[in-house]
């Protein structure tokens, strides 16, 4: 007993190191199958309001590119809405789907924190539970798609980066209509990413828009990217195409929140599905 | 002021600073996601030499724990930082005679000189930054990338350390000699 007791005190720096190695490990991995259920994360009080500060100091140095930013898009909405005052009712009919209408509401957040060069990028929002934001539901800004909210505080929210392994959103080629779905891929450059699984026979150009399908929890028709490489194929009869991302990660400073109004009765429809197959 | 009093202020300090530098500063400097850069980890390089084993691991645990809070990425570096521990204690004991072992100095570039100071550091990161992405990756796949991405961000960070070490350096009475 006493020799074993010897043993334990003479090598105690190793048997402290598995300890404390082990406890470390089974952080990671619980964190990976529960995704970040943990409260250890930027979506706490402290480090969240950490965050949002230091953003408040750091958005003034991107003042002049958000107001552009923001000029252009009511530039752009002025235009659409011109186009409704300017239609001609006579000789064209118009059809509004009514159950589209005031399916998505948009929920306007800022970015507390944001990062573009880890493998796998979250961002943090200023807006939590208390806003009526909730989990997986999509985050975009005015000219593309941002990513899925992972966890929801009452004052912040994480979400899963498009920068990330995991995220994968459903897409159509402009011209065609075909369906792929969007990943990073294996990427270390935020300004491009990789649409996977379009049919072979598909002809695709270079400078070729990318739009939301809509399938997902984004609207249809957001513009995500333009094709930039289309050589890349993937297996036999599929086609992989490298785009260019509509987003700029690297300054994303306000974004929206999609709530899908329908969200519930999809899943719920979609649900029954898997218990008759 | 007390000797024990001092090392505890200086040390609270030196973790402050060097977690709010690495949050705010070095997570935003990097090659893409190849090369980044973690000087943080000084903090647990420069912690009492006579520290206990048990007292040394817990604090680089909650040390990592604390970054990790900032990086969303729970676990990888306490891990990390509890390899650094492990690395400390056992290179402290194959280069460091039994007195100063005990002693309760800090392993300064001044206290210690340039030799041991930087293979100190240079190992030391190596460690830490292998543990650190592995375990970020959690697998083999890719891994001549992860040994890539440890080299260079080891090189990264150690000079960093020796420029930040740099700011402080005074030249006085060693501890060994050269």
């Amino acid at each position: 007993m006493k020799n074993l007791w010897l043993f334990f005190v003479r090598y105690n720096a190793f048997f402290w190191f598995v300890l404390f190695f082990v406890i470390s490990i089974l952080l990671v991995v619980r964190n990976n199958n529960y995704q970040k259920s943990s409260f250890i994360n930027s979506s706490n009080v402290v480090v969240g309001s950490f965050y949002e500060k230091l953003n408040s100091w750091k958005s003034y140095l991107a003042l002049t590119e958000t107001n552009e930013s923001l000029a252009q898009e009511n530039a752009s909405l002025r235009q659409e809405l011109q186009n409704y005052i300017a239609k001609d009712t006579i000789d064209s009919v118009q059809l509004v789907d009514s159950i589209e209408q005031g399916r998505y509401e948009f929920i306007i957040a800022d970015v507390a924190n944001n990062s573009v060069n880890q493998k796998s990028n979250f961002l943090t929002l200023n807006k939590g539970s208390k806003d009526g934001v909730v989990k997986g539901m999509g985050v975009m800004t005015s000219n593309g798609v941002v990513g899925t909210v992972l966890n929801v505080s009452a004052n912040f929210s994480t979400v899963q980066s498009l920068l990330n392994p995991n995220t994968k959103i459903s897409v159509t080629l402009d011209s065609t209509g075909e369906l792929g779905s969007l990943v990073w891929g294996n990427n270390i450059d935020p300004r491009y990413a990789i649409v996977r699984d379009i049919p072979n026979h598909v002809v695709v150009k270079k400078g070729q828009k990318v739009f939301t399908s809509g399938f997902s929890i984004y609207p249809k028709g957001i513009n995500v990217g333009a094709v930039e490489e289309t050589g890349i194929t993937s297996g036999e009869s599929f086609l992989d195409v490298r785009i260019k991302l509509s987003t700029n990660f690297s300054n994303l400073h306000h974004v929206y929140i999609v709530k899908d109004n329908l969200a519930g009765e999809k899943q719920a429809l979609e649900a029954l599905n898997d218990d008759n197959g | 002021m007390t000797t024990m009093g001092r090392i505890l202020i200086y040390n609270g300090i030196r973790f402050v600073v060097l977690i709010l530098l690495q949050v705010v500063l070095f997570k935003n400097i990097g090659y893409y996601n190849l090369t980044s850069s973690f000087p943080y980890i000084l903090f647990i390089f420069l912690l009492p030499i006579g520290i206990s084993n048990f007292l040394l691991f817990l604090i680089a645990f909650l040390t990592g724990l604390t970054v990790d809070a900032f990086y969303d990425s729970i676990g990888v570096h306490a891990a990390a930082c509890v390899a650094l521990a492990w690395f400390r204690i056992f290179f402290k004991r194959i280069t460091l005679e039994i007195e100063v072992r005990e002693s309760f100095d800090t392993p300064t570039w001044d206290e210690m000189g340039f030799k041991w100071f930087s293979s100190y550091i240079f190992f030391g990161c190596l460690i830490h930054h292998f543990v650190l992405f592995m375990v970020e990756a959690f697998s083999f796949k890719n891994f001549h990338y992860t040994l890539l991405s440890t080299l260079l961000s080891s090189i990264f960070t150690f000079l960093i350390i020796l420029l930040i070490s740099l700011l402080f350096y005074k030249r006085k009475s060693r501890l060994i000699s050269k």
